[in-house]
């Protein structure tokens, strides 16, 4: 079995969420960076799972700067066995999934794993586009995968439910909570990830076709209503009078 | 040159979601000054096609072939791909739900397309084609300019109220140059959760969390819900402790929801708790501990005991919708 696992960059799930320049960037004062944790609990672990029960390696990829080293060491403790990393800062996830496409052409991985989405930019797409450009089937919102021979059989949720589903790798996968847990790396992983490989490639030459032109908070809450607990009958009165919610 | 939306269909039935996207759709082709076409994959009712036009279809290209009835992602692309350009879209739309999910990431891939994820408004034609969507879980909302010539969008569930017009639209049968091979994922089996609402599409949702300390004490959710017409759902440690199952948790490894009304019980309101919860129009929690961090995200509250309160609530419900 080869596996790509392609992770990204994201503030910690506490970040406090702010903006500058004019609302256009990201404040990153303060802010603790992960793995984003849908790649790192569920596609990294289950990648790892595989390659210890059926043999083979984990590649890792991530399109970022310099600044991603850190969440690729930390992939790599976990038990990634190589990284690759494209030298791009991009938020657009067509360019992202065509520089994974690129250098995802020529390796011949029988799984390309994803988390179902990113918690920053919530996108859920580079699955979807990197099967696309490489031509390969695409489970979306897997909560389970096994491999048996050349056929992967997957539990995915759809709308009301869940879908078993078999296809023949290779295969790309977004990953979800059910698909495995999360691990803890260990000492020997942490002093191994040291000198694994971590090879840096320039993107390819690919059009950007999006572009944040601005952040914006949700407007504050106007505070909460507080109701006495003697008389909920009065919540149940203003949420239908009031509020009109029901 | 028409809005091409994917609207998609479960057993045979045209989902809210997909009711929600078309009319999303019919309005940006109002804004471009073109008409609306829906595609649909799989076998359903002339009549449940022709209604598409109650939310601004002009007309409902359909792929009628009992194969499509639970298309890939790669097949069902391929074919809204060819339907895009046999209408000419510039601009293709989908639900952000679980197959929008998987097949607008393919479309626009091939379609080489600029794709936002998870659009909460109309877009914004005045400069460029910018489109406001959900970013940081929910915490932020991201302006993204499209720039290529072809754009598509998926739209958050429960983002926009569907109104239902009086329109018909023409059903026209539509045959994509598809083989036998181009299915790739076989569908083996599919479990339903039946008879109930899908939590992203419902429009109240009472919620459960720790507070309530044990399935057994679920039925006080649950008779509020009933009450309501609600759907239920729960936090994270109460499906991780498997007193609810996993489709049920909302929050940010679960499920995110906009409902019009959110009622929280016994849940304090964790920032990944949140992540999932904080598109709802009106929040409600009741929880007995004041310092819980969800009365700064909550609309109305109750600082008090749920085995007590919710009751008294449930009651109220039925009382006043028994009045009117």
């Amino acid at each position: 079995m080869k596996i790509l696992v392609c992770i990204s960059k994201t503030p910690d799930t506490t970040a406090k969420i702010a903006f500058t320049d004019n609302n256009t960037k990201f404040s990153e004062a303060g802010v603790q960076f992960i793995i984003n944790p849908y790649d790192e609990w569920y596609a990294l672990v289950r990648a790892l799972e595989l390659k210890e029960t059926l043999g083979g390696t984990v590649h890792l990829i991530t399109v970022g700067g310099a600044d991603t080293e850190p969440i690729i060491r930390k992939a790599l403790a976990l038990g990634g066995d190589e990284a690759i990393r494209i030298n791009a800062d991009s938020h657009d996830s067509y360019y992202i999934a065509a520089q994974i496409a690129e250098h995802a052409k020529n390796e011949s991985y029988d799984l390309i794993l994803t988390g179902k989405e990113t918690i920053d930019y919530n996108g859920s797409s580079i699955g979807g586009m990197v099967a696309e450009l490489l031509d390969l089937p695409y489970v979306s919102i897997a909560a389970k995968l096994d491999v048996n021979g050349q056929t992967a059989t997957l539990n995915r949720e759809i709308e009301g439910g869940e879908e078993v589903v078999e296809v023949s790798l290779p295969l790309v996968v977004s990953s979800q909570k059910g698909m495995a847990e999360q691990r803890i790396p260990n000492m020997k992983g942490i002093m191994a990830a040291r000198t694994k490989p971590l090879k840096v490639v320039e993107p390819a030459a690919v059009d950007t076709l999006t572009e944040v032109v601005g952040f914006e908070l949700p407007p504050a809450k106007a505070g909460v209503k507080l109701i006495d607990p003697n008389n909920p009958e009065e919540l149940v009165k203003l949420l239908h009078e009031q509020a009109k919610a029901f | 040159m028409s809005v091409l939306i994917f609207a998609d269909q479960f057993q045979g039935k045209i989902k809210k979601a997909a009711q929600e996207a078309v009319q999303y759709g019919a309005k940006i082709a109002q804004q471009l000054g073109t008409t609306a076409t829906a595609i649909v994959l799989g076998e359903v009712d002339n009549a449940e096609l022709a209604a598409l036009g109650n939310y601004g279809a002009t007309k409902v290209l359909h792929v009628a072939d009992a194969k499509f009835n639970d298309a890939d992602a790669g097949v069902s692309a391929k074919t809204v791909v060819e339907a895009a350009s046999k209408e000419g879209s510039k601009v293709v739309i989908f639900s952000h739900n679980f197959s929008g999910r998987a097949i607008a990431p393919r479309v626009a891939a091939k379609l080489k397309a600029g794709f936002v994820a998870g659009a909460i408004e109309l877009p914004d034609t005045g400069s460029g084609f910018v489109v406001k969507k959900n970013v940081f879980s929910g915490k932020a909302f991201a302006k993204v300019n499209i720039t290529s010539d072809i754009k598509v969008i998926s739209l958050l569930p429960n983002t926009f109220a569907v109104e239902q017009g009086a329109s018909t639209a023409q059903v026209e049968a539509f045959a994509p140059a598809v083989s036998d091979a181009d299915f790739k994922v076989k569908v083996i089996k599919t479990e339903t959760i039946s008879g109930e609402v899908p939590l992203t599409e419902a429009e109240i949702v009472v919620s459960g969390g720790r507070g309530l300390k044990g399935p057994e004490n679920w039925g006080l959710v649950e008779d509020l819900a009933k009450a309501l017409g609600a759907a239920t759902a729960c936090s994270r440690p109460v499906s991780d402790s498997d007193w609810r199952p996993h489709h049920e948790h909302v929050g940010q490894t679960g499920l995110t929801i906009r409902p019009n009304l959110y009622i929280a019980i016994g849940i304090s309101g964790a920032i990944q708790h949140l992540a999932g919860v904080n598109g709802s129009k009106v929040i409600v929690v009741i929880n007995k501990d004041p310092e819980a961090p969800f009365f700064k995200a909550a609309d109305y509250g109750i600082v008090g005991d749920a085995f007590e309160v919710v009751p008294k609530i449930t009651e109220a419900v039925k009382k006043l919708k028994s009045g009117s």
